[in-house]
């Protein structure tokens, strides 16, 4: 049985112009110790997808779902005590900006035991030890002087140190990182993925990385979810995305690499991901789309082969170009 | 911390010179003075007028009042009073218990209630619950306060005959002064009721006195609590699996606290001047009414002691309301 999964999760969010369909049947299922990749643009429904299934998205949003389970349990039909019980514990998740996820008023080592205290009871202060520990698996240097700082006082990457300390503090068996490195400088970045990874394969647990950037989807990931306007269109093993893309999307996102750059100019994809008032008829992806035909603007694709596309790029024989210029 | 507690100390040395220049010259910018308001309707001539004025002092250029009083002061002397005759410092510290006891009563009162309120407003955003509260403290902040003791005084007072109209305590008790705080006094003697009775005078005083810091409080405390629920760490408190009850009273009042902090620091200058109005509309014998009467009666020393005393009492409030900023918000102290 996997770990976690996930059939057809659908969100809306109620606004002022009607409902906004961020998150539009997606399925994921997951096993211990995989590491899956989740990338797209801005806007794809990729961090809202994961809020849904850790319970934090806001009153406005609605949540459906054919079936989502984590460990054998029904999130669907859970109780928020419940759920409660594994938020923090067995799923967790850190955020894009380490700087403002952890709350001013308190120090580390209050924040840190607070989780532990919440799960497994018992004083915040006897588990001084363990966040000591903890500080020193993310690897913050001098754990002990560390533990009355505040996060004004940490930089960005010590405070997504703090924050992976926090959220592996309770040892889950799935973490999900929503783009956990984005709001932080290039050479803390490597550095954060390094830790995340490491940690993953010693706790051996699971671990949904967010993205938007393919060069980390290629160091890290087993498996790619391409996410674009709420729909997932492609899903499969990161040598085959990056040897053999089948959605006309994931092909463009990995020729919009600078690696990939022939001329001066990147090759961006043209125009945004549609909102809510502008979502094109038939494949969402078709007025972005180089090779869009007349059924893609008439009627939406249905997933064939993992890829949700009327005509899904041909599986190439043998070329891994991609992979070797990223890898 | 003790060189944060020494610089907002010395902050206040301008402040108490801007007093003293303000209280001084306010008083003398009335129209008539003391020997003419003692003489009343009869007047007194021009030369006995000049020749008591030279008296009292009032007869020098203002800059050496001015200079003379600030002197005095400085070595702890307010003056006399110009009517009684007693030590303004004497006379304002045996009415001051009274009115602080009523100040602190209020203010408990609007904090104990709005800042749950405004907790709950934010926390049901959107809703009746939170539309209520907020019609409410609107109501309650455009109350002027001597329409709304009328008002409560009429229903509780009259037909309800609940509570009394005016005073202290009811006239059957006599109760040695010891605090000057009557729910202290009258828990220490030995009649019995006393204590009730003071409990009683003070219910609708407090309520008309706490009604706009208590909407200011809850307005405040709902605003505040709005933006710092939609902040990322309050979405990391949750996601550690932390109740909504933690989250809200632990990761998100904490730091709403800071700005309604400061609104409640503010808030006593308000209450003080409120007291005032209220003290007159419940014959409360406190520092209020005692101003108002030197006002009419152009107590040079009194009016100026007693409004220093009050801007002294506002400034340790707001020292104290700075020291708390500290301990809630560790970014200023560090």
């Amino acid at each position: 049985m996997a770990l976690l999964e996930i059939t057809n999760l659908t969100v809306e969010f109620a606004t002022a112009h009607g409902s906004l369909r961020a998150v539009d049947r997606v399925s994921l299922s997951l096993d211990a110790g995989d590491i899956v990749a989740i990338v797209g643009e801005s806007g794809s429904g990729k961090s809202v997808a994961m809020l849904a299934l850790m319970g934090l998205l806001p009153w406005t949003a609605t949540i459906t779902a054919d079936r989502m389970s984590f460990d054998g349990k029904d999130l669907l039909t859970m109780n928020p005590k419940q759920r409660r019980a594994i938020i923090g514990k067995d799923i967790s998740m850190i955020f894009q900006e380490p700087m403002t996820s952890l709350n001013p008023c308190f120090n580390v080592e209050y924040q840190i035991s607070e989780v532990l205290a919440q799960h497994f009871g018992g004083k915040r202060r006897s588990y001084k030890p363990r966040v000591i520990e903890l500080l020193k698996k993310v690897g913050i240097p001098a754990p002990e002087t560390r533990l009355k700082a505040y996060p004004h006082q940490l930089s960005g990457g010590m405070s997504q140190r703090v924050m992976i300390a926090m959220m592996i503090a309770c040892e889950p068996k799935l973490l999900i990182a929503d783009e956990p490195t984005t709001a932080l400088d290039v050479t803390i970045q490597a550095q954060i993925l390094e830790l995340l990874v490491e940690l993953q394969k010693a706790n051996g647990m699971a671990l949904v990385l967010i993205t938007h950037d393919m060069a980390v989807v290629a160091e890290t990931a087993d498996r790619v979810v391409v996410q674009y306007a709420g729909q997932q269109v492609e899903q499969r093993s990161v040598i085959e995305l990056f040897n053999n893309p089948r959605h006309p999307y994931t092909e463009a996102l990995l020729s919009a690499l600078p690696e990939y750059a022939k001329e001066k100019t990147l090759n961006a994809i043209p125009g945004v991901v549609p909102g809510q008032l502008d979502r094109p008829v038939g494949c969402l992806f078709n007025p972005r789309c180089e090779y869009a035909q007349d059924l893609c603007r008439q009627q939406p694709p249905q997933k064939s082969e993992g890829v949700l596309c009327h005509y899904p790029l041909p599986l190439k024989a043998g070329s891994n170009s991609h992979t070797e210029v990223i890898l | 911390m003790f060189k944060f507690f020494f610089k907002r100390l010395l902050v206040l040395v301008p402040v108490f010179f801007g007093v003293t220049l303000v209280a001084f010259g306010f008083i003398r910018a009335l129209p008539g003075d003391p020997i003419e308001v003692l003489a009343g309707e009869r007047g007194v001539s021009p030369e006995r007028h000049a020749e008591l004025m030279a008296q009292l002092g009032l007869d020098k250029p203002l800059w050496q009042q001015y200079l003379s009083y600030v002197g005095d002061v400085l070595q702890g002397d307010l003056g006399t009073s110009l009517i009684t005759n007693r030590p303004v410092a004497e006379e304002f510290f045996e009415l001051f218990p009274a009115t602080a006891e009523l100040a602190i009563c209020a203010m408990l009162f609007a904090i104990i209630i709005g800042i749950p309120a405004g907790i709950v407003a934010a926390v049901k955003r959107g809703t009746l619950v939170d539309q209520g509260i907020m019609s409410l403290s609107l109501a309650g902040y455009s109350m002027p306060i001597f329409w709304w003791g009328l008002l409560l005084i009429i229903l509780f007072s009259n037909t309800l005959n609940l509570t009394p109209v005016s005073g202290r305590l009811s006239f059957l008790f006599e109760v040695e002064p010891v605090t000057g705080f009557m729910l202290i006094d009258s828990l220490l003697s030995d009649e019995k009721g006393a204590f009730k009775s003071a409990l009683h005078h003070l219910v609708l005083p407090t309520i008309v006195l706490g009604t706009i810091p208590l909407a200011v409080i809850a307005r405040q405390t709902r605003s505040a609590m709005l933006e710092v629920l939609s902040e990322d760490y309050v979405r990391t408190a949750k996601a550690k699996g932390l109740s909504p009850l933690r989250v809200i009273s632990v990761h998100a009042l904490r730091n709403a606290m800071i700005t309604v902090v400061t609104v409640i620091g503010l808030q006593v200058a308000v209450l003080l001047a409120g007291a005032i109005l209220t003290e007159t509309i419940f014959s409360w014998p406190g520092i209020g009414k005692w101003i108002i009467f030197s006002v009419f009666s152009r107590d040079y020393y009194a009016v100026q002691g007693g409004l220093l005393l009050i801007a002294a009492c506002v400034m340790v409030v707001n020292l104290i309301v700075d020291l708390l900023y500290g301990l809630i918000n560790p970014r200023i102290v560090h």
